[in-house]
């Protein structure tokens, strides 16, 4: 084992992780705000100027509320639940290029922790087992409206999965590829465009199902307040519960990654080669254009979310399974004819 | 290092895998089995077979499970609903247990358990070999177990549909 190799990753994912929580956790001031923008009000500005300090006072509030475990729950996987969900939306940040690699005096830093060659591929097998998190939370409140909107996200999750799968099998005909950082680079140069233009259906197809894996309004079924309270949260108090609504910004900004590495062209943007910058600032440059592209994809959520209705249940199913799958299954037929008659 | 990895995944799959049938609540049971498929997929990397484990995760542990989880949440399981067994079926399972361990320990004891290396270094278990086997040397398989896959398919939208009459 290389040492060198070893505490680069360290650091890279220290890193990443303290800018993944602190983007979750603006990303509920910025959810706030924008609520607030759409519906016309102010939005948080008591704590400090513009309401900039609202997301520690909210974590303050968090860790210093009364932790209560219902006494019929088991007790257990009560705590496990919420841990997995965490442990489960940090760890699909692992395969995301971030950047172009640095240079420190002849020492290469890339700014991927693990290109793997299986990289789409470990995306889903995280995503699918994301869902346990919400079930074993759900599960172990021992309270039907908890249950109930554990069963819908397990089902949720399972039917928009099938959709997504397809969608991205198309991206791979296009692309010869599972590794993230190759479909990347594969949108950049000459006669390259951004995969959003080659594959606009399926990038479709990708975002509603995105929306639906990350349980996001207007598929927000799982935790519908109108009908199941909180949903599977229902039960979980102080940090536990923070740690629940914390993943869910967690896996929005993932998602928001994923989605512009796959469609929009990642950390490049066009004639990024042409500017001719040393290595190290086109570095910055291009860790800058991805997030620009990251928090634009945020902002997408968040206004859609103020701005839709929430589906009903078998609305979000036909939408699955009658709407989303055969329409993904006829992009892989079309990509494929195109490839095999104008390739 | 390879050693001390498998060493440690061994043990971890073995305790995983008793603990499936020792958890007294069918809950844990599908947790533990699930932890285990974790630890299988980490025999298969370490083998370098990286497709079919991350393949293993995706419909094992995400697919499959998920589903046994949906139907353990769904049934109603404590001691009092529990079917009772008569005293001749339980001899009966112990017999074939036993018979099955028998012939359990006499196939490892027939085994030559020679000197086995790890493939070093080799490609065979990425996407693209896979690929180019599967639709080469292994088409026919391929397409009839795809066939067998619509088949079910066809079969359980076709209860699904009875159902509702």
């Amino acid at each position: 084992m290389d040492w060198a190799l070893l505490l680069d990753k360290t650091i890279l994912i220290v890193i990443i992780f303290a800018v993944s929580l602190g983007i979750a956790a603006y990303s509920t001031y910025g959810e706030r705000k924008i609520a607030a923008f759409l519906q016309d009000r102010l939005g948080p500005d008591r704590a400090g100027p513009f309401g900039l300090l609202q997301p520690i006072a909210d974590g303050v509030k968090m860790f210093t509320k009364e932790e209560i475990i219902p006494n019929a729950s088991d007790k257990f996987l009560f705590i496990v639940g919420p841990c997995i969900f965490m442990m489960t939306a940090l760890m699909t940040s692992a395969i995301i290029p971030w950047g172009k690699s640095f240079n420190f005096g002849g020492h290469e830093f890339g700014l991927q922790v693990a290109d793997l060659n299986v990289g789409l591929l470990y995306l889903f097998a995280v995503v699918s087992i994301g869902g346990y998190g919400i079930m074993i939370g759900g599960w172990a409140s021992n309270n039907k409206f908890a249950l109930l909107g554990a069963l819908r996200a397990a089902s949720q999750m399972i039917s928009y999965e099938l959709a997504m799968g397809m969608s991205i099998v198309a991206l791979l005909l296009i692309n010869n590829s599972l590794s993230l950082r190759e479909i990347v680079d594969g949108q950049a140069g000459d006669g390259n465009v951004w995969n959003v233009v080659r594959q606009p259906i399926g990038f479709l197809i990708f975002l509603i199902c995105a929306f639906a894996e990350c349980n996001r309004a207007p598929f927000d079924l799982p935790e519908s307040e109108s009908e199941l309270i909180g949903g599977y949260h229902t039960e979980f108090s102080s940090m536990k519960l923070g740690l629940f609504l914390f993943a869910e910004y967690i896996n929005m900004f993932i998602s928001s990654a994923i989605i512009a590495s796959l469609y929009f062209g990642g950390y490049h943007f066009p004639g990024i080669d042409s500017l001719d910058l040393p290595q190290n600032i086109a570095a910055i440059v291009s860790i800058a254009v991805l997030f620009a592209k990251i928090l634009f994809f945020i902002f997408f959520f968040m206004w859609v979310r103020w701005t839709l209705p929430r589906f009903r249940y078998d609305q979000l199913m036909n939408l699955g399974w009658k709407i989303l799958i055969p329409l993904s299954i006829v992009n892989v037929l079309v990509t494929g004819a195109w490839i095999t008659f104008f390739k | 290092m390879s050693l001390y990895l498998f060493l440690t995944l061994a043990i971890l799959t073995i305790i995983s895998a008793l603990a499936v049938v020792f958890s007294k609540n069918p809950m844990y049971s599908v947790l533990w089995l699930i932890v285990c498929f974790f630890t299988i997929a980490g025999h298969y990397v370490l083998l370098n077979a990286q497709f079919l484990a991350i393949v293993h995760l995706i419909v094992y542990a995400g697919a499959i499970m998920v589903l046994f989880l949906f139907v353990v949440m769904l049934l109603n399981l404590n001691a009092d609903t529990e079917p009772h067994k008569s005293n001749l079926s339980k001899i009966a399972s112990a017999i074939a247990a036993g018979l099955f361990f028998v012939v359990l320990i006499a196939s490892i004891r027939a085994t030559a358990l020679g000197e086995f290396n790890l493939p070093n270094k080799t490609n065979i278990g990425f996407v693209e070999e896979v690929g180019k086997k599967l639709f080469t040397d292994f088409l026919l398989p391929f397409e009839i177990s795809s066939v067998l896959f619509l088949s079910a398919m066809i079969g359980s939208v076709l209860l699904a549909k009875k159902e509702k009459k």
